[in-house]
C-alpha cells in the first residue's frame, strides 16, 4: 500500500542511477517525502531493486537522521540545539514548542500534523535561534514568533 | 617484499602484509578485539593500535599496511594506556553479570581485560537502557546488552554464509545488531548455523541451552533415553578438558555419557552410514531414470534452511534424505523400540552435535516419522561438554568404553561425514561398488578432502564419468547453486556443508575454532576412519540386518516413510 | 577585497547563469580550456590555496595527485555537507552564486581528467538544492556542462546527491561511502580518497568554499592570489561568526586579520562581556579574552593552541555556564558519532553522562583527571576526525576555566544558576 504511492517515481530514480547502490539514499528521500515514513514493503522493496540483504536497507535507513522509520506529523519542526542557536535561546524556543503542541522532542501529535525534532546545526546560525518547518526556514525566533508560526500552522488544513 | 621495525627487530614481509600480520611473523600477537582471521578487516576496536614513527596519533595494526622502513612499536605506555582505557570504555557499558554468562569461560572481553590488567572500572556504571534479548530462534538467542559492536557476527553471516540476517541498525551510541525491522532471528532469513556463535567474543550470541532438559530426562525413571553423537563431536570435545585440538577422544566420551545416566550409548554414525545407503541408491536412480541432477546432498540442516530461503525454486535438486540425526531418530523409536521392548512415547532420544542448527532441525514439523517427535533433545557439543563438568568427570584420566550395540555400530565411511567431503567420499565408496559390482581399488578419495572453498573431481562410474563437487560454507554453497539455477551446472553430485570445515567446523563446536583447529580435527577424523575395521557403510553388519529384518532395501516404502523428507519454500523479501 | 563573494555582495546580483556570465561568469573556465592541465595546476599551485573545509590540504597536490593517477575514470566531489555548528558560509555560497562553484568544479573536471562530479549537499539544505538544480541546468542548457562542453573534446557532468542528516558525513571518507549508498562511516586512512575514492578510483574531493576560490585564481593568477593575506595563509578566508556577538554573518576578509577586528568590526562587537571564543567550531580548543590579537591564519590560530577549521568563530560571553557550554559540546558529539570506533562510540557517550552527573552535583573531583585522560585517548586512537576532535573543546574548557569546573564538582554550585544543581 505504501509502495504504490511512491513506486513509480522509485523505479524512475533507480533507472536514472541504473540499479546500482548508489541510488538508494536518492529512493530512500523520495519515498520518506512522498509517503511520509519507509515501511517494510518499501525497504523491501528496494532490497530487491538493489539486490542487497533487506537488512542492510533498513540498516542504511536507520543511520541517517532524516529518515523515517515511523509516521511523522505532517509538519516536521526541526529545531536546532547546537551550541550557536543555544546560545541565542534555542532552550527557551524548544520548551515553547513543547508547551505549544503538548508532546516531548521526538513525539508527533495525536493529529498527525505536527513532529519536534531536536536536531544538530542547521547552517542557519546566523539567524539563531533557528528552525525548519518542512522546507521552510524560521530565524531569528523569539517565543512569541515561534507561537505566531505554529498557529499559522495549525491554520492549515 | 617490504623491510620494516617492529619493536627493535628487522622483519621481511611481504607487502600489503598488515602490521599486525607482521607482527604475529615475530610472535607477537598484538591485543584485539574486531579482527578475525577469517573476516575482512574492519578496524573498529582500536584494541589493536600501535606507534608508527612520524604519525601523530596511534594506528590501527590490523588495517595499516605495513611501508618500507615503518618504525613500529607495538607496546608503549602510551598504547597500553589507550588499549586499557578502550576497554574500560566497553565495560562500562556492559552488564556485569559475568558470574552467570555463558562465556564467562571464553570470553575474549573478559580475558582481554584481565591481559591489559583492568582492575578498576574508572567509569561510573550509568547505562540506564536495557534491550530485549531475540529468543525468538529455536537455536540461538541474541543478548544485544553484552554486543561490543565488533561486527564480527554480521561479517561472518554476509562474508562466510552470504546470508545477511544481521546488520547494525541506528547511529552512535545507540546502534544494535539486529535483525530486519527487529523481527528477530527466527523470522528472518538466519539458517541458524551458529556462525556467529563462534565469531562473537562475548556473550552476546550463545545457543539455546537445552542442558536442564537433558538432565530433566536422564533423572525421569519412566524414560529410556538413548544418546548419539556426531561424528565430528568426537574430534573436538577434548578441547573442552584442555586437551589438544583434535584429539580423538571416541572412547572416553562415550564412557562419560554412560556415566552421566543415559541408558544406551548410540552413534549418529549408524545414522551417517545409512544416509549413505539411501543417498547413493538414490544417486544411481536419478542417474538411471535420467531424474533431477545434480543432486545435492541434504544433511546439514543449515544448508537446507539457507536453500529454502535464497533458492526455493531449486528444492528438487535436493536428495530427499533425511540427515543422519533424523535418520537416527525415528530408527531408534521404531526399530530399536520394538526390539528393545520400549514404546516410543517412552523413549527420548538425545543429540550430542557439533551444530545448533540441528536443534532447529528437529523441531521442523515434519520430523516425527516414528509418531512422536522423532529426536527430542539437541544438545550441542558444547553443552555436552558442560554437562560432563558439571558431573565432576575427570574427563581427560577416563577409560575407554564401546558403543551400545546396535544401533552404535558404525563404517569409517559414517566417520568422515563430520568434514568437508566426507560425504561425498562415503557415498563414493558405496555408490561405486553397488554400479561396478567391484571392490574399490583404493578406498581413499584424497581429491574430495581439505579445506579449499570448492573442490571437485571426476570419478569413473562402469564408463559413466560422475562429475561431483564439494562446498562447504553458505558463501561457496552460493556459487555452485547459482550454476544449478541457471542450469549450467557441469555436475552429477554435490555435497554442501553449511559451515566452514563441515560440521568439525560448526557452530556448536568447542571456541576457539579457526582454519588450524578444524584441520586438526579433520586430521583425526580421517584417522578414525583409517582405524576402523568397516570403511564402508554397505558393509555395516548392523545396516545390513537392519534392512534384512526392519526396512526392505533401500528407498523402500518403508524407508521412504521414515527416511526421506520435503521441503519448505520460504521467502527472503 | 573579496574573491568568494565577490559577485553576491554586488546590489542586485541575482546568481542565475545571466547575472553570472554578465560578471564575467564561466571566462575562467573558457581561459582554462585553452591551458594545459600542468600550467593550470601551476597556478594554483602558486596561489597556495588551502582547503577551507577544515583540514586545510594544498589543494594543488591533491588535483596534481588525482591528475598523475593513471586510473579511470576519475571524479570530482564538492563537499557541501556543511555541518559543524557554527558554520554557513557554504550555504551562503550556493544559495546566492551556484554557478561560482559549477564552474571551479569543471575546471577541476578539466584539469585532473574526470568526467562526472557530485555535489553531495546537506539534506536540510532544500533551497540551496533546488537553487543548484536550476544552475546546473542553465549549465547544460549553455553547454558548460555536457559532451564535448564549446566545441571542445571535454565533457563534463555535474551530479546532486543529497545527504540525510548526519554529521559525521562531512568528513571526506564517510561522504564517500555515502554517496555510494552506504551507512556514512570513515574509512581507513591511507589510502587517501585523492588516489582511491569514490568507488575506489581517484577522486579530487574539496569544500564549497575552496572550489569557489578556483576561478578568480585562473582569471588573474596564482600570484595575484598569493599576494592577498598573509604569506602563512593566502587568499581571504570566510568566518562564520555566530553566538553572543552583535552581527552574526559571514565575512570575507584577507586572512591577516586579528580576532578582535573580526568581533569588533565585522561583528560589531560583543553582546555581553567577552568570555571565550570557539575559533573552529566546537571541534576546536576554546580561547579567551588573552588570545584576542591573534591572526586568524591556520597556523597562527594552530599555535594558540586551537584550529581554525571551517572558519565558525563562536562567541560566547560571561552570562554562560562554561560547563553547561561544554555539557552541550558533549551531547552534539555523541548524537553524531557514527558508532563504528569503540573509543569515540562509547567515549563520547561517557563524556555526556560524566557532564550531566556534574552538572547535576553528582561531579567528583577524579572526573577531571580521567576526562583529560579520554581525551588523549580518544584523538590517539578514533578512526576519523570527529573522535580525535570531540574532546578538545571539553579538554581545554577544564584547562581554561579550572575554577569553574571545581566549583560546579566540589561546591556542586553553579554561580550562574544555569545547571539543575
Ligand atoms: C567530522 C568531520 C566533519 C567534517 N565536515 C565537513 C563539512 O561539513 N564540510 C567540509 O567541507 N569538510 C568537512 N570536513 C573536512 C573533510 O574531511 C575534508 O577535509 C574536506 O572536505 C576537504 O576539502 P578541502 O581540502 O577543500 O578543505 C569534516 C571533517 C570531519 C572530521
Ligand atoms: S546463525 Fe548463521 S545465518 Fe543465522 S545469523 Fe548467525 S551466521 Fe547468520
Ligand atoms: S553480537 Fe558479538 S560478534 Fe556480533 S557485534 Fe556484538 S559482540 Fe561482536
Ligand atoms: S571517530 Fe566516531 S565518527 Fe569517526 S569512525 Fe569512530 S565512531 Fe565513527
Ligand atoms: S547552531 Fe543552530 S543553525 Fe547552526
Ligand atoms: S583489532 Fe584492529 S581495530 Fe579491532
Amino acid at each position: 500500500m505504501s509502495l504504490a504511492k511512491c513506486e513509480r517515481e522509485l523505479k524512475m530514480v533507480l533507472k536514472e542511477c541504473g540499479n546500482k547502490n548508489e541510488a538508494l539514499l536518492p529512493c530512500l528521500h523520495v519515498a520518506c517525502e512522498k509517503c511520509g515514513y519507509l515501511t517494510e514493503e518499501i525497504i523491501t522493496f528496494l532490497a530487491k531493486e538493489l539486490n542487497l540483504p533487506p537488512v542492510e536497507v533498513y540498516s542504511v535507513a536507520t543511520f541517517y537522521s532524516m529518515f523515517n522509520l515511523q509516521r511523522q506529523g505532517k509538519y516536521v519542526i526541526r529545531i536546532c540545539v547546537s551550541l550557536p542557536c543555544y546560545l541565542r535561546g534555542s532552550k527557551k524556543i524548544l520548551e515553547t514548542l513543547k508547551d505549544e503542541l503538548n508532546i516531548e522532542t521526538g513525539q508527533t501529535t495525536k493529529d498527525k500534523k505536527f513532529t519536534i525534532e531536536a536536531v544538530s546545526c542547521l547552517g542557519l546560525c546566523d539567524k539563531a535561534p533557528a528552525m525548519m518547518v518542512n522546507k521552510e526556514v524560521y530565524g531569528n525566533l523569539t517565543p512569541k514568533k515561534v507561537k505566531k508560526v505554529i498557529l499559522q500552522y495549525k491554520a492549515k488544513r | 617484499m617490504i623491510n620494516l621495525t617492529i619493536d627493535g627487530q628487522k622483519v621481511r614481509v611481504p607487502k600489503e602484509t598488515t602490521i599486525f600480520e607482521a607482527a604475529k611473523k615475530m610472535n607477537i600477537d598484538i591485543p584485539h578485539l574486531c579482527y578475525h582471521e577469517d573476516l575482512s578487516i574492519y578496524g573498529a576496536c582500536r584494541i589493536c593500535v600501535v606507534e608508527i614513527d612520524r604519525r601523530p596519533r596511534l594506528e590501527p595494526s590490523c588495517a595499516t599496511v605495513v611501508e618500507e622502513g615503518m618504525v613500529v612499536r607495538t607496546n608503549t605506555a602510551r598504547i597500553r594506556r589507550a588499549r586499557k582505557m578502550i576497554v574500560e570504555l566497553l565495560l562500562a557499558n556492559h552488564p556485569e553479570d559475568c558470574f552467570t554468562c555463558e562465556r564467562s569461560q571464553t570470553c575474549e572481553l573478559g580475558k582481554l581485560a584481565y591481559d591489559l590488567g583492568v582492575r578498576e572500572l574508572r567509569f561510573k556504571k550509568a547505562r540506564k537502557y536495557h534491550y530485549e534479548p531475540d529468543t525468538t530462534s529455536p537455536a540461538i538467542i541474541r543478548d544485544p546488552n553484552k554486543c561490543i559492536q565488533c561486527s564480527r557476527c554480521i561479517r561472518v553471516c554476509s562474508e562466510i554464509q552470504s546470508v545477511g540476517a544481521i546488520e547494525f541498525v541506528n547511529r552512535g551510541g545507540r546502534t544494535q545488531v539486529l535483525t530486519f525491522f527487529n523481527k528477530g532471528l527466527n523470522n528472518v532469513e538466519c539458517t541458524t548455523c551458529g556462525q556467529c556463535i563462534l565469531a562473537c567474543p562475548t556473550g552476546a550470541l550463545r545457543e539455546r541451552t537445552v542442558v536442564d532438559e537433558a538432565w530433566e530426562v536422564i533423572s525421569n525413571p519412566k524414560k529410556f533415553v538413548v544418546v548419539q553423537t556426531a561424528p565430528a563431536v568426537r574430534a573436538a570435545i577434548g578441547e573442552e578438558f584442555g586437551m589438544p585440538p583434535g584429539s580423538l577422544v571416541t572412547s572416553k566420551m562415550v564412557t562419560a555419557l554412560r556415566r552421566l545416566g543415559f541408558d544406551r550409548v548410540f552413534d549418529t554414525q549408524f545414522g551417517a552410514d545409512l544416509t549413505i545407503m539411501e543417498e547413493a541408491h538414490e544417486l544411481i536412480e536419478r542417474i538411471k531414470n535420467k531424474g533431477t541432477l545434480p543432486m545435492v546432498t541434504s544433511c546439514s540442516p543449515g544448508w537446507i534452511k539457507y536453500i529454502e530461503h535464497f533458492f526455493p525454486e531449486c528444492l528438487e535438486y535436493l536428495s530427499t534424505c533425511k540427515s543422519p540425526q533424523q535418520m537416527f531418530g525415528p530408527i531408534a523409536k521404531t526399530y530399536y523400540a520394538q526390539k528393545a521392548g520400549i514404546k516410543p512415547q517412552d523413549m527420548c532420544v538425545v543429540s550430542i552435535m557439533p551444530c545448533v542448527a540441528k536443534k532447529f532441525e528437529a523441531q521442523r514439523p515434519e520430523m516425527k516419522a516414528s509418531g512422536v517427535q522423532d529426536v527430542d533433545v539437541v544438545l550441542t557439543t558444547r553443552e555436552a561438554a558442560r554437562m560432563i563438568k558439571e558431573a565432576g568427570i575427570d574427563f581427560v584420566n577416563l577409560p575407554n568404553e564401546d558403543f551400545d550395540k546396535p544401533l552404535g555400530i558404525s563404517s569409517g565411511a559414517g566417520v568422515i561425514f563430520g568434514a568437508t567431503g566426507g560425504v561425498m567420499e562415503a557415498a563414493l565408496r558405496t555408490a561405486y561398488e553397488i554400479v561396478t559390482g567391484r571392490t574399490l581399488p583404493r578406498i581413499e578419495f584424497e581429491e574430495v578432502r581439505g579445506m579449499q572453498g570448492i573442490k571437485n573431481a571426476e570419478i569413473n562410474l562402469n564408463g559413466l564419468s560422475l562429475k561431483v563437487a564439494i562446498a562447504h560454507g553458505l558463501s561457496n554453497a552460493k556459487v555452485l547453486l547459482e550454476e544449478v539455477q541457471k542450469g549450467k551446472s557441469p555436475y552429477h553430485f554435490i555435497e554442501i556443508m553449511a559451515c566452514p570445515g563441515g560440521c568439525l567446523g560448526g557452530g556448536g563446536q568447542p571456541m576457539p575454532t579457526n582454519l588450524e583447529i578444524r584441520k586438526a580435527r579433520a586430521k583425526s577424523l580421517y584417522q578414525e576412519d583409517k582405524n576402523k575395521p568397516i570403511r564402508k557403510s554397505h558393509q555395516n553388519p548392523a545396516i545390513i540386518t537392519l534392512y534384512k529384518e526392519f526396512l526392505g532395501k533401500p528407498l523402500s516404502e518403508k524407508a521412504h516413510k521414515l527416511l526421506h523428507t520435503s521441503y519448505t519454500k520460504r521467502n527472503r523479501y | 577585497m573579496k574573491v568568494v563573494l565577490k559577485n553576491i555582495e554586488k546590489r542586485g546580483y541575482k546568481g542565475n547563469i545571466d547575472s553570472y556570465l554578465k560578471e564575467g561568469g564561466y571566462n575562467a573556465f573558457k581561459k582554462a580550456l585553452k591551458m594545459k592541465p600542468d600550467q593550470i595546476l601551476f597556478e594554483i599551485k602558486k596561489s597556495k590555496l588551502v582547503g577551507r573545509g577544515g583540514a586545510a590540504f594544498p589543494t594543488e597536490l591533491k588535483w596534481e595527485f588525482a591528475k598523475k593517477c593513471k586510473e579511470y575514470p576519475k571524479y570530482v566531489v564538492c563537499n557541501a555537507d556543511e555541518g559543524e555548528p557554527g558554520t554557513f558560509k557554504d550555504r551562503i555560497i550556493l544559495e546566492n552564486d551556484p554557478h561560482l562553484v559549477l564552474e571551479a568544479m569543471i575546471i577541476c573536471g578539466f584539469t585532473v581528467g574526470a568526467e562526472e562530479g557530485f555535489i553531495y549537499i546537506r539534506g536540510e539544505y532544500f533551497k540551496a538544492y533546488e537553487i543548484l538544480k536550476r544552475a546546473i541546468e542553465e549549465a547544460e542548457r549553455n553547454n558548460f556542462l555536457g559532451k564535448n562542453i564549446l566545441g571542445s573534446n571535454f565533457s563534463f557532468k555535474i551530479t546532486l546527491f543529497r545527504g540525510a542528516g548526519s554529521y559525521v558525513c562531512g568528513e571526506e571518507t564517510a561522504l564517500l561511502d555515502s554517496l555510494e549508498g552506504k551507512k556514512g562511516q570513515s574509512r581507513v586512512k591511507p589510502p587517501f580518497p585523492t588516489f582511491v575514492g569514490f568507488k575506489n578510483k581517484p577522486t579530487v574531493l574539496n569544500n564549497v568554499e575552496t572550489f569557489a576560490n578556483i576561478p578568480e585564481i585562473i582569471l588573474k593568477g596564482g600570484d595575484w592570489f598569493s599576494q592577498i593575506g598573509s604569506p602563512l595563509s593566502c587568499g581571504t578566508k570566510l568566518y562564520c561568526l555566530s553566538g553572543d556577538v552583535n552581527r552574526p554573518g559571514v565575512y570575507e576578509l584577507p586572512a591577516n586579520i586579528t580576532l578582535k577586528e573580526l568581533i569588533e568590526k565585522c561583528g560589531q562587537g560583543v553582546r555581553g562581556k567577552l568570555k571565550a571564543i570557539l575559533p573552529g567550531g566546537v571541534s576546536s580548543n576554546l580561547l579567551t579574552d588573552k588570545e584576542l590579537n591573534i591572526t586568524l591564519d591556520y597556523p597562527s590560530v594552530q599555535k594558540a593552541g586551537s584550529m581554525l577549521g571551517s572558519g565558525a568563530v563562536i562567541i560566547i560571553n560571561d552570562s554562560r555556564c562554561i560547563v553547561d557550554l561544554a555539557k552541550r559540546c558533549a551531547e552534539f558529539f555523541d548524537y553524531e558519532s557514527c558508532g563504528k570506533c569503540a573509543p569515540c562510540r562509547e567515549g563520547t557517550k561517557r563524556t555526556r553522562e560524566i557532564f550531566a552527573n556534574i552538572t547535576q552535583g553528582q561531579g567528583n573531583l577524579s572526573d577531571i583527571l580521567l576526562l583529560k585522560e579520554l581525551q588523549e585517548v580518544m584523538y590517539d586512537t578514533s578512526r576519523c576526525g570527529l573522535g580525535q576532535a570531540a574532546l578538545n573543546a571539553v579538554r581545554s574548557i577544564i584547562e581554561k576555566f579550572p575554577g569553574e569546573f571545581k566549583e560546579h564538582i566540589s561546591k556542586k554550585k553553579c554561580k550562574l544558576k544555569i545547571c539543575p544543581m
